[in-house]
């Protein structure tokens, strides 16, 4: 006594195989590209990795040349870019999710933070140039205004010029977008009914936060501070704006160093003529993976111990 | 209208303070102590937004007795519940107009401390709400939002927490481990020992058992007929049994009015209204 025609199921049973079969192959097309250029990199970097690449700075020479200034580089500007962007992004998030009346402005603001995360890297450089690097001008470059020792590594000067931590800071604005997308998205997946009962019992909201909401999300917040991270780490284009270093013989000292970063490197390296420099440029993107690599499986860990106490 | 019908004087005062102390049913109280009021609502009317929930209701509700919310759904009484500590703020267009005080305290007027209020007014949602930590820790979350512990007071207030909301057997050997791991019913519970672990005067229950099976719904009615010695309880339930089985007085809403109030069995045995009849006969609702 059933209504409609019946979908034969050897014809529904074919769909189901065609979906897993159309899956499946489009895993491993996607696989099958990454692992050939992987692969590829690897076979022609892994020569040129020994201690003398990791410790030497550049030189007009492949076979001489290393990649310590920009591993430095990069190390430094990441590391200042997690510390300046996650807190910030993390508590944009909470402002706008928990916080902000749901009005015309924060409509507003919400659009432009997703349209942000899609402006090109090298725009945020030129930003990043001006408002940092020249402060727009009001102050001199010339005479720089000094806060602090120069032989202390938080010496400051205004504008900061081409230093680590203009880098810093541009990058910060490239990923803060993706940042605080990702950790309002986790705020998101609090049960409203965990609030609810923190409310109940005469908590205030920031006690809400501190207590409930952001102890839960947070687990999630990371994979997006991952993310984020990875980007970071991975741009190019702003920091050739905003530092334009390639060839560098030193390390940085504090936060007003000049500085080059890996993918600088690689560029540099990556665009020669000549066949030693291609090589020495795999191995660069070895060891930038391995950097990668390492900053998330920190995220991972710092996830997974946030995470044990909630399971 | 008021929730406290005159009773049976025929106790002295020296029975009473002897009754009293052996823990007195609703049924043995004297006027002295029915009328003593935890909640008024004077002329009160709410809405949200442009649309009005709640219309000029008058309505009394005694201390340490169990008063139930019935209607059919959207008749206001979830609202009217939610008013009791200020539930309503959070959402968005929510506002009241009228009289309405605990104890005296005005809870309408912008000088009232929300925080506080929501102290010494406790709430169990519909589901369970744990929170995914310890038992523990979802027991002494309330009071830690308001006073540092010594480790060994805290130890004391949840064990009593969890002994008054009739779970301390269950989980006395497994207070750090995750509060999902309970069923629904000991969810619901440890909810209850998280709301009074605060030591609220009124406890808001906004129908409690509606996600439980029946033998969960028991064992916390039965915890309802407990409590009442210690809080003032209001639920809003669905289930007409179990307003008749829990409470000690019974308000009927119908869109948005407060239609008949007074003694639980009064109002189901011989209701003054028409519609009343007919939704707790099951007609309609």
């Amino acid at each position: 006594m059933s209504v409609g025609v019946a979908i034969p199921v050897a014809r529904r049973t074919r769909n189901d195989r065609l979906l897993w079969v159309a899956c499946l192959g489009a895993t491993t097309l996607a696989v099958a590209v990454l692992s050939a250029l992987l692969i590829a990199v690897f076979l022609q970097g892994v020569s040129s990795l020994d201690w003398h690449f990791l410790s030497s700075y550049a030189s007009r020479k492949a076979a001489n040349a290393g990649i310590l200034a920009p591993l430095m580089g990069s190390l430094w500007v990441c590391t200042l870019c997690g510390a300046i962007s996650i807190p910030i992004g993390i508590a944009t998030a909470i402002y706008l999710e928990e916080y902000a009346p749901k009005s015309r402005l924060r409509s507003f603001v919400q659009l432009n933070i997703s349209n942000l995360s899609g402006v090109p890297s090298i725009v945020y450089g030129i930003l990043g140039l001006a408002a940092f690097g020249r402060c727009f001008g009001v102050l001199s470059s010339d005479e720089p205004l000094a806060l602090g020792s120069p032989d202390s590594i938080f010496f400051i000067q205004l504008p900061l010029g081409r230093g680590i931590l203009a880098g810093a800071l541009t990058l910060s604005l490239v990923i803060l977008p993706i940042m605080i997308i990702a950790a309002q998205e986790a705020l998101r997946t609090v049960p409203k009914s965990l609030r609810h009962a923190a409310l109940a019992l005469g908590a205030t909201k920031w006690q809400v936060v501190r207590r409930v909401t952001l102890p839960a999300a947070l687990p999630t917040m990371m994979t997006g501070a991952i993310l984020s991270m990875s980007r970071a780490i991975g741009e190019a284009a702003p920091l050739l704006v905003i530092g334009g270093v390639l060839l560098l013989f030193s390390v940085p000292e504090n936060l007003m160093s000049d500085f080059t970063v890996l993918p600088l490197q690689i560029y540099n390296w990556a665009g020669r003529p000549q066949e030693e420099f291609h090589r020495i440029a795999a191995g660069a993107i070895i060891v930038q993976l391995a950097l990668l690599l390492l900053f998330n499986s920190v995220a991972v860990l710092i996830r997974q111990k946030l995470q044990r106490p909630l399971q | 209208m008021h929730l406290s019908t005159p009773m049976p004087t025929s106790d002295t005062p020296s029975a009473d303070r002897v009754r009293r102390e052996l823990a007195p049913t609703a049924s043995e109280r004297t006027p002295a102590q029915a009328i003593a009021t935890a909640v008024e609502f004077r002329g009160f009317s709410a809405w949200y937004g442009a649309h009005q929930v709640l219309n000029l209701v008058d309505l009394t509700i005694a201390a340490n007795r169990v008063c139930a919310f019935i209607g059919p759904s959207g008749c206001g009484k979830s609202t009217l519940l939610r008013w009791m500590n200020r539930m309503n703020d959070s959402i968005q267009g929510a506002r009241a107009s009228g009289g309405l005080s605990l104890h005296g305290l005005d809870l309408l007027g912008s000088a009232l401390d929300v925080v506080d209020l929501r102290r010494r007014v406790g709430m169990v949602f519909q589901k369970p709400n744990p929170f995914p930590k310890s038992i523990f820790d979802n027991v002494a979350f309330g009071p830690r939002l308001h006073r540092t512990y010594s480790r060994t007071d805290l130890e004391e207030l949840v064990e009593q927490s969890l002994r008054a909301s009739a779970l301390w057997d269950e989980v006395k050997d497994r207070l750090h481990r995750s509060a999902l791991g309970l069923s629904g019913g000991q969810q619901q519970r440890l909810c209850i020992a998280r709301a009074i672990a605060v030591d609220p005067e009124v406890l808001l229950m906004d129908e409690p058992c509606s996600a439980l099976d029946p033998r969960s719904t028991a064992s916390i009615e039965e915890l309802i007929r407990e409590l009442r010695e210690t809080y003032t309880i209001v639920i809003v339930t669905h289930n007409m049994q179990q307003a008749s089985r829990v409470s000690d007085t019974t308000a009927f809403f119908d869109e948005g009015r407060l239609v008949e109030t007074g003694e639980t069995d009064a109002l189901f045995t011989t209701p003054r209204e028409r519609r009343t009849e007919d939704y707790v006969s099951g007609r309609f609702g």
